[in-house]
């Protein structure tokens, strides 16, 4: 029998790759995007489990919200990284220091 | 209640909603050539959003199944968010004409409207979705505003990073929901309050430990401000003059009502995440701001600063705390607003904009005017009496005395030394060291006469108004208890 406590444990390991995705990423910008939406869905997977377990609707009602927030998310961080491209020829994340101190 | 009745509540969101549609509208169709009419037109529309707080939007009522709330808390903050905002669109046409590369858009003042209404969305949230959505619909504007200046490199970035980092808060912020969700049962604040006010489990105080670090993010307080001196520096200068201001009063009001009004009961379990903040910021933010050459980095660390000594208001956790917070919070975002009105003003005979400290030596001389008016912010957010600043931080520390908060309370004094003396060494760099180069190019009358309102308001003459201002934020703050 799979127990809501499973679903926690799945989605704290996505969250904690998600972070990890974003930190220790060195190479490309497009990755960290990957990473972000790692962190929405395990989010998401936590407010599903929550509201079956809880026999509650609030929860995937919660889960819709925060899909449609990601995919606005993901436009304007692939729309402005487009525009960095543009600027710098590179998306990779150690040349992201123009600015520093 | 019916539902006009309930949508009338809504009315500063619904104007600034549809105003923000009917504006982008006009955007498309009018092009380039319509920046002006649209700019005008969004000032317009941020102060019908103003005027309508004075009807059922302050009146203290909770809409959409306890979704928004319509107190005077929200309202106050309200007032200052819409007053900043209109202010950044403003102060836009001026600087993007003079710096070469962008010009202005008129999807500007469309996207600071946007923002508004999530900002105005954030501080009425009475349930866990409605202040994600306002959050999120905030930030988003916000990202792209950072960005404005496409051909800038360094705005380019700026956006970049501020998306990155946001986007990771938002997901933290976003975890700590669900589990204080999944562990409560409910998004509601009140019901929130009361799973809190039982036995708590492991997964609750997980839960406001990730809400809480996402909320410190977007106040921009230590451990989580990293992103503030880059994105302050890379923005567009009016850009930068919003994000210190309008974004912070939202995310500090909405800090307050979660900690208050959901969270309220765990106020010791909260109190230590706040107390650590606020000393922390306090730090870094003196510390921080001594080493830097550029004036809006500068600026960066000052908010960073700020926001510490908001913080202790915060941690007191009581009615007069919060008023202290919504007090200190009213008059930094006028401060603030004050020196990058400043900033704005420093530019080379091209017409480019000049962001280095050292530019500002001998300013007395070559712009006395320019000089006082810094010299007058620069005492003021050093706490200097008695200048508004002074006031503000003396409200925060006696809420954090009257709440038994006595070591908070020292340790925060002892940290505005080392933030004086920054300041400080701006009013000496101008006054008392050999002139730079004169700044060319005179402040047009709008910018001329918003420097000299928010000079006015934070000289000794601002105490005018003090009776008048602690009034108010009692009373919005008696609306969370």
């Amino acid at each position: 029998m799979i127990s809501v406590t499973h679903y926690l444990v799945v989605s704290a390991i996505l969250f904690v790759l998600g972070v990890a995705g974003i930190f220790i990423n060195r190479k490309n910008l497009i990755v960290i995007l990957m990473a972000i939406e790692l962190i929405l869905l395990a989010v998401n997977l936590n407010l599903v489990a929550f509201s079956a377990a809880l026999h509650d609707l609030v929860g995937q009602i919660f889960a819709m919200f925060v899909l449609t927030v990601a995919a606005g998310e993901a436009a304007i961080g692939l729309a402005i990284l487009v525009i960095y491209f543009r600027g710098r020829g590179t998306i990779s994340v150690d040349d992201v220091n123009r600015m520093k101190g | 209640m019916g539902y006009s009745a309930q949508l009338l509540m809504t009315l500063p969101e619904v104007v600034l909603g549809l105003g923000a549609i009917l504006l982008m509208l006009v955007a498309a169709w009018g092009g380039q050539g319509s920046t002006r009419a649209v700019s005008l037109a969004a000032v317009a529309v941020l102060i019908g959003a103003g005027i309508s707080l004075m009807g059922p939007a302050s009146a203290g009522g909770s809409a959409f199944g306890g979704l928004y709330r319509a107190d005077m808390f929200a309202a106050f903050a309200k007032a200052v968010i819409f007053a900043a905002a209109a202010v950044s669109i403003l102060i836009a046409p001026k600087f993007f004409a003079t710096t070469s590369g962008d010009d202005l858009r008129p999807e500007y003042p469309v996207l600071i409207l946007l923002s508004a209404a999530g900002m105005g969305m954030m501080v009425s949230a009475g349930d866990l979705m409605s202040l994600y959505v306002g959050l999120e619909l905030q930030s988003l504007s916000a990202y792209v505003l950072a960005s404005f200046m496409r051909r800038d490199a360094r705005s380019a970035e700026a956006g970049l990073k501020y998306f990155v980092l946001g986007a990771l808060a938002s997901g933290i912020l976003l975890y700590g929901i669900s589990l204080v969700y999944g562990f409560s049962g409910t998004t509601l604040f009140t019901d929130i309050a009361q799973a809190y006010a039982g036995p708590k489990s492991t997964g609750l105080l997980f839960g406001l430990v990730f809400v809480f670090a996402g909320l410190a993010f977007k106040i921009s307080a230590v451990p989580f401000h990293m992103w503030t001196p880059d994105v302050y520096e890379g923005a567009p200068t009016p850009v930068t003059a919003f994000f210190a201001s309008a974004p912070k009063m939202a995310a500090m009001a909405m800090a307050v009502r979660v900690a208050t009004e959901a969270m309220g009961p765990a106020v010791h379990d909260w109190r230590q995440i706040v107390v650590f903040a606020a000393l922390a910021s306090i730090a870094l933010g003196a510390f921080g701001a001594i080493g830097q050459k550029n004036i809006k980095r500068l600026l960066a660390y000052s908010s960073i600063n700020n926001v510490g000594f908001a913080l202790i208001g915060l941690a007191a956790g009581t009615q007069a705390g919060v008023a202290s917070v919504l007090f200190y919070m009213a008059v930094y975002v006028v401060m603030t607003l004050g020196c990058f009105l400043v900033v704005l003003q420093m530019r080379d005979a091209e017409g480019n904009a000049i962001e280095s400290l050292d530019s500002m030596a001998g300013m007395s001389r070559t712009r006395p005017g320019l000089a006082l008016a810094m010299m007058i912010f620069m005492f003021a957010l050093a706490g200097i009496p008695p200048l508004l600043g002074f006031f503000a931080k003396l409200e925060v520390f006696n809420a954090a005395t009257a709440a038994g908060l006595f070591p908070l309370a020292v340790l925060g004094i002892i940290g505005s030394v080392p933030g004086a003396f920054y300041y400080l060494s701006i009013i000496k760099r101008m006054y008392f060291d050999d002139p730079a180069p004169k700044y060319e190019g005179r402040p047009g009358l709008v910018e001329g006469g918003l420097l000299l309102a928010a000079s006015v308001a934070i000289s000794p003459l601002g105490m005018l108004v003090l009776p008048c201002l602690s009034a108010w934020t009692a009373l919005a703050a008696k609306s969370l208890f």
